[in-house]
């Protein structure tokens, strides 16, 4: 009671000088983000730029304003921006084999997560037992598992049935690295529709795969897309998994591009590395220009639940 | 749900996971307890105009059957986990005997390879997550400020560094400050010392990939601040607002607390991720001055030819049993909620 008269006198009192310092506060706040966006943005506009230049001019040891204006770029090839280093990625190095590569292994894990990850979310949701209670802790623990922990356990039963080193091994291997996440994500998202619509259909006559087929899979699809743009960034990111388990030909684009860095280190191939991270990370760039709203749902989706 | 129809949906997803997550967990527990095999050696007597003398010689042959016969080594117990690779019990004894003070004693501990990497892996792992807590705060309640037409793209700038994969953008850091590169260029010259580099030093290094580790996760707990600030509830603020709260006060009574379940959710999330660091290791070469637990068992694994996976394997289990430690008050408090819920 007397803090609340207090603080009700004080209120004109104090207005003018809080005032102040609210926009200081507001100030200092704008500041940061400011000091963060460029923060976050700077080094993938840098190394963008720095793809297009000779390696004297992007690692320029006299002055770092060559990697803007391309000094010596000019003087090496005649113009300001070069393709030399995109030309020694794709073509002498052939990372398109690479990119296919990864385009095969993030597909089929996609898709096969999905399917594996609906199912499974559905009936997690559904089923109010212990045992599916278990199930989502012991998913947890199977999240929170550095991937090259498992990886050693894969190595020498693989070798042993020749399965080492091929597309498909790596693809179900992802899949399953990725269930803990999927299951989760799809499970709180089917915890969101509405018990009823399903069971009614039950109550009609369908049986429980009917109702899902008929009822659910209709208005699953933001949840499943969601989930969707997440396995992907999993596949397409993962290193520790498609490092180890794939042989040099059938590399994905990220073991790739570690593998660039010790055979390029010599003068004048660096940039062939620099063109390929700058070539994989434009499909990210597209996939967070389209999805963007996606993405923050799903990133903020585990949290509802708490 | 029936049981029946359960086990169907769920059995794609079960089998999944059980085959490619619990059973290597057990291979890798069953690895642990093998070493490899040591090289055959063959005595043999040559004996020449001056006596005879006996040869010990490699049989190639024998080592290689050996090996194809039993993969896995010969069994060797608890005593990868013990040795000095791993949790090095004699070393430490070792060094508690002879030396005199703590700092000397945890200077010897701090280079056996194990601690060296679970020193770094804690460090990184203490440091990044309220770093990354506290500014992800700050940065949301900026954003929230912001004249609705820049929250979009802020939102989509801050995605970048976080969905980036974890290698390139390591990468992309790592050739900025390289020596040629542009930061290092200008702080060689800030600093007009042409020989520093942050390569070469161990405190630069860790700072290195601690402030990497921020740039990398700040924008998902930014985000999921951002997102927890849309729903905190407009009749409160008022109230404190009224009260004569100034905005600082509204802050840390009013946001904070309604924002506190979901701090919970990010600090489980980055402790998770931040556990494994490994990615910008690799990217830094930073393995002379800094290294993680996953990048030991790498590390063993990758040895050409003929890889160490009694030794990784040791590593693993006792990274999967920190993982559980790290976990048990998360899966405690949800187990908690749970019987609430059930009874």
């Amino acid at each position: 009671m007397a803090t609340k008269a207090q603080s009700s006198i004080a209120v004109p009192a104090v207005n003018p000088k809080s005032r102040s310092r609210v926009s200081l506060l507001t100030v200092v706040s704008l500041a940061l983000v400011a000091l963060w966006l460029i923060i976050a943005a700077f080094p993938f506009f840098w190394t963008f730029w720095g793809s297009f230049k000779v390696q004297s001019d992007f690692f320029s040891k006299t002055d770092w304003q060559n990697a803007i204006y391309g000094v010596n770029t000019i003087q090496q090839t005649g113009s300001a921006f070069t393709l030399d280093g995109y030309r020694g990625a794709w073509v002498e190095e052939e990372f398109w084999r690479n990119v296919i590569n990864s385009g095969i292994v993030v597909f089929f894990t996609v898709v096969i997560s999905l399917t594996f990850g609906t199912l499974g979310g559905y009936a997690l949701a559904r089923s109010g037992r212990r045992y599916a209670f278990w199930l989502l802790m012991a998913a947890l623990v199977f999240r929170a598992m550095p991937h090259i922990t498992l990886v050693s356990g894969y190595l020498l039963p693989f070798f042993e049935w020749n399965i080492w080193g091929i597309l498909p091994t790596t693809i179900i291997v992802l899949v399953a690295i990725n269930q803990p996440f999927t299951l989760w994500m799809l499970h709180s998202f089917f915890l969101n529709i509405p018990k009823d619509m399903d069971e009614s259909a039950m109550v009609d006559g369908c049986t429980r795969f009917q109702a899902f087929r008929h009822v659910i899979i209709p208005v699953m699809w933001p949840g499943v897309i969601t989930t969707g743009l997440f396995s992907f960034l999993l596949a397409y990111n993962d290193f520790a998994v498609t490092a180890m388990l794939l042989s040099s030909e059938n590399e994905t684009i990220i073991p790739a591009i570690n593998s660039f860095l010790g055979t390029t280190q010599v003068e004048g191939k660096v940039m062939y590395a620099v063109a390929a991270v700058v070539s994989a990370t434009a499909p990210l760039f597209v996939l967070i220009l389209f999805f963007q709203r996606q993405i923050v749902s799903g990133l903020t989706a585990g949290a509802v639940k708490g | 749900m029936k049981h029946r129809t359960f086990f169907w949906f769920i059995l794609p997803t079960l089998s999944a996971m059980i085959l490619f997550i619990a059973l290597p967990i057990v291979s890798v527990f069953i690895q642990s307890l093998f070493v490899e095999h040591e090289q055959v050696l063959v005595v043999s007597e040559s004996c020449g105009p001056f006596g005879c003398s006996p040869t010990t010689t490699v049989d190639v042959a024998a080592t290689e059957k050996l090996r194809q016969e039993q993969p896995l080594g010969q069994f060797n117990g608890l005593g990868t986990y013990i040795n000095r690779s791993h949790l090095a019990f004699a070393e430490v004894g070792e060094a508690w005997r002879t030396t005199e003070t703590f700092r000397a004693f945890w200077k010897q501990v701090s280079n056996l390879p194990f601690y060296r990497a679970l020193i770094f892996t804690l460090t990184y792992t203490a440091v990044v997550t309220p770093v990354v807590i506290a500014l992800g705060l700050a940065i949301a309640v900026g954003v929230n400020n912001l004249p609705r037409m820049l929250k979009g793209p802020s939102i989509f700038i801050s995605l970048l560094p976080f969905l980036v994969t974890p290698l390139v953008g390591s990468l992309i850091l790592f050739w900025m400050v390289d020596s040629d590169g542009v930061i290092g260029a200008t702080i060689q010259r800030v600093f007009n010392d042409p020989s520093l580099s942050l390569k070469a030093s161990t405190t630069l290094t860790w700072t290195m990939l601690i402030v990497y580790g921020i740039w990398h996760t700040l924008p998902f707990s930014f985000i999921t601040f951002y997102a927890g600030l849309q729903t905190v509830p407009e009749d409160t603020m008022e109230a404190a607002m009224i009260d004569g709260a100034s905005k600082w006060q509204r802050m840390i009574h009013v946001i904070v607390p309604h924002l506190s379940p979901l701090m919970a959710f990010v600090t489980l999330m980055l402790l998770m991720d931040n556990f494994r660091v490994f990615e910008p290791i690799v990217s830094f070469k930073a393995e002379a001055h800094a290294t993680s637990l996953s990048w030991i068992i790498y590390n063993d694994l990758r040895e050409s030819g003929n890889p160490l996976y009694g030794s990784a394997g040791a590593t693993s289990m006792m990274t999967i049993i920190g993982v559980v430690i790290l976990l048990t008050p998360v899966l405690i408090r949800t187990w908690r909620d749970f019987s609430r819920k059930a009874h």
